[in-house]
């Protein structure tokens, strides 16, 4: 069963509304609330991570019985060094904005702990996909 | 899975059929068929919207029979410290306590004497490092059920300790039979609830197997009975007055922020209002709030002041609550709260059994079957006109087509689909008309008044 979802970029009052459709999908079926738990919060953190960092994005998110497996597509400036952004810390964020308490450079490996699987690719100048799956057993 | 016990109840000779309830409802627990209202019982949580959105009285609150007090040589009654702010403040705590006594309560007893050893359980909760961040308190029985059924995967958040009434009441029995002697069959405790939810709790607690508590009142009848007697000047007026062995801490607990303005240390938050709290936790499941260690949470807007069996304005009897608090001491020792020599036996005691998730959401048991019924559902709400007008029964239009799925109510239902299948000779009015009855009864769709009416 699959589901898409558009998102804009800049616009983080509607961030979210992805994560809450699936938590209600997942609770459906039935899925175990520690499994829906992690699954909610790395597509949240996905998701913001469109609304501030590209122009716009899909969601396309797939559920069956075994897993659920959520794509991320984006229109932006992309990740130049995917590996360094994995790791904890890391951040490109200016001393300004993280004096502001963002760029604390956990959002890939906060959804990477949350994630059974994560894939991410980037082009410089076009745009990100992160793919996220997570199965329920 | 048992369901909950259920306090509120419906009288269908009084009911209308308006569905004012269906729509406030925060879990989306009732439908209307054959112009009543249907609980179900799994997901009602006890909160009360209905009960304030029920033009007509027709929802009621159980109690027990009041005449079941004098069942014990000793009734004890144990009241929650907003009660005596109900009263107008002409009317003095030894005027309130006299005439309590006068009904044939052997002890009167405050809920929040046990408070400070509560606080003392949270605060060290709060502190250590281990526990499972953001710590929910289990004061409102109705947000436990809330987190039970709506956000499951918050129910490991819970704070499993005992609420001061159960502590307290403890504590009136062993007091009782320990130190006055008095046999624990002959002693009775009785609690006046300022809501439907404490009742339910008490009939069926959440991860406890038994309430210390015996029977309970509600509010706004047992504050008539006391009333009655204090305009009757019927009361002998007694000379002590246990009501004030209470900290201004203790008095303050049940109203919002009363939890919180104890704990010294870290990021702690109180909301009120359960849909207000909905909102809330939907943003701490998807850890779009981070870093709060203590969350207090309240189904009643101004909590406890604003209970449904409360009877009076919520804000005046806040204010009412404050007032008294600013003329209580900061601190009680034990010897004027003999509660508080009880602290080792209460604290040792103080743990509640687990409390297991019970999604409200799920369509099956069997997960692929689950899996059907919420695809077709979303298809099926997918043609619905989400005007969530209730003609169907259902709150909503997503409500109905679940409802569909589980074969418990037609897309026939639907206002809208009707008329489409109506034109394209797919359904009868008459067959229109029988469907529409089975929801809302035959009397609203029988009214000769309208027959008789000048349409143009």
């Amino acid at each position: 069963m699959d589901f898409e979802y558009k998102i804009e970029g800049d616009d983080f009052t509607n961030a979210g509304a992805a994560s809450s459709a699936v938590k209600k999908m997942l609770n459906q079926v039935g899925v175990r609330p520690d499994i829906i738990k992690r699954t909610v919060v790395a597509l949240y953190e996905a998701e913001v991570n469109i609304v501030v960092h590209a122009y716009r994005g899909t969601i396309k998110i797939d559920i069956d019985e075994e897993k659920i497996h959520i794509r991320l597509e984006d229109e932006g400036p992309g990740i130049p060094d995917i590996d360094r952004a994995m790791q904890k810390g890391y951040s490109t964020a200016t001393p300004r904005v993280r004096e502001m308490g963002f760029g604390a450079g956990m959002g890939l490996p906060n959804m990477k702990s949350n994630a059974d699987s994560l894939v991410v690719t980037s082009e410089v100048g076009k745009g990100t996909t992160v793919e996220i799956t997570n199965y329920f057993n | 899975m048992e369901s909950f016990h259920h306090a509120l109840k419906f009288k269908y000779d009084l009911c209308m059929g308006c569905s004012h309830c269906t729509s406030v409802c925060p879990t989306g627990a009732i439908h209307v068929e054959k112009g009543h209202p249907i609980l179900n019982p799994n997901r009602c949580i006890d909160c009360g919207r209905c009960y304030l959105a029920c033009p007509v009285n027709a929802i009621y609150i159980e109690q027990d029979d009041f005449q079941t007090i004098y069942n014990y040589k000793y009734p004890v009654v144990l009241i929650p410290s907003i009660f005596s702010a109900q009263f107008p403040e002409t009317i003095n705590q030894c005027a309130i306590l006299s005439s309590i006594h006068h009904l044939g309560f052997q002890y009167v007893y405050e809920t929040e004497k046990s408070v400070d050893i509560v606080k003392s359980v949270i605060n060290k909760q709060v502190t250590d490092s281990g526990s499972m961040k953001p710590i929910i308190s289990t004061f409102c029985p109705a947000i436990v059920r809330l987190i039970q059924v709506k956000y499951p995967s918050l129910v490991s958040n819970l704070l499993l300790i005992k609420p001061p009434l159960d502590l307290t009441a403890m504590y009136i029995k062993k007091f009782l039979t320990e130190e006055k002697g008095i046999p624990a069959e002959d002693i009775g405790v009785f609690y006046v609830s300022p809501c439907a939810a404490k009742i339910a709790a008490i009939k069926s607690p959440v991860g406890d197997e038994k309430s210390p508590v015996d029977g309970v009142l509600n509010m706004n009848y047992f504050y008539s009975k006391v009333y009655r007697v204090i305009k009757q000047g019927v009361y002998k007026l007694r000379e002590e007055n246990d009501f004030h062995t209470l900290s201004k801490k203790s008095i303050l607990w049940s109203l919002t922020e009363g939890e919180i303005n104890n704990i010294p240390t870290g990021r702690n938050l109180a909301i009120d209002e359960v849909h207000n709290v909905s909102q809330f936790l939907d943003k701490v499941e998807n850890e779009d709030v981070k870093n709060i260690d203590f969350l207090e949470l309240r189904a009643c807007d101004q909590s406890c002041a604003g209970g449904i069996l409360c009877a009076g304005n919520r804000f005046l009897i806040a204010e009412r609550q404050k007032k008294r608090a600013q003329k209580s001491p900061d601190e009680v020792l034990p010897e004027d709260n003999n509660l508080l020599n009880y602290k080792d036996y209460l604290v040792e005691n103080i743990k509640v059994g687990k409390v297991y998730p019970r999604s409200m959401d799920k369509l099956d048991d069997n997960i692929s079957i689950a899996m059907r019924k919420m695809k077709k559902s979303y298809e099926i709400n997918d043609s619905l006109p989400q005007v969530d007008c209730r003609i169907c029964g259902y709150q909503t239009c997503k409500a109905l087509s679940e409802a569909i799925v589980n074969n418990q109510a037609t897309l026939k239902q639907c206002f809208f689909v009707q008329r489409i299948l109506e034109q394209t000779d797919r359904l009868t009015t008459t067959e229109a008309m029988n469907i529409i009855k089975a929801v809302w009864g035959d009397k609203k769709l029988n009214k000769d008044s309208i027959k008789s009416l000048n349409l143009e």
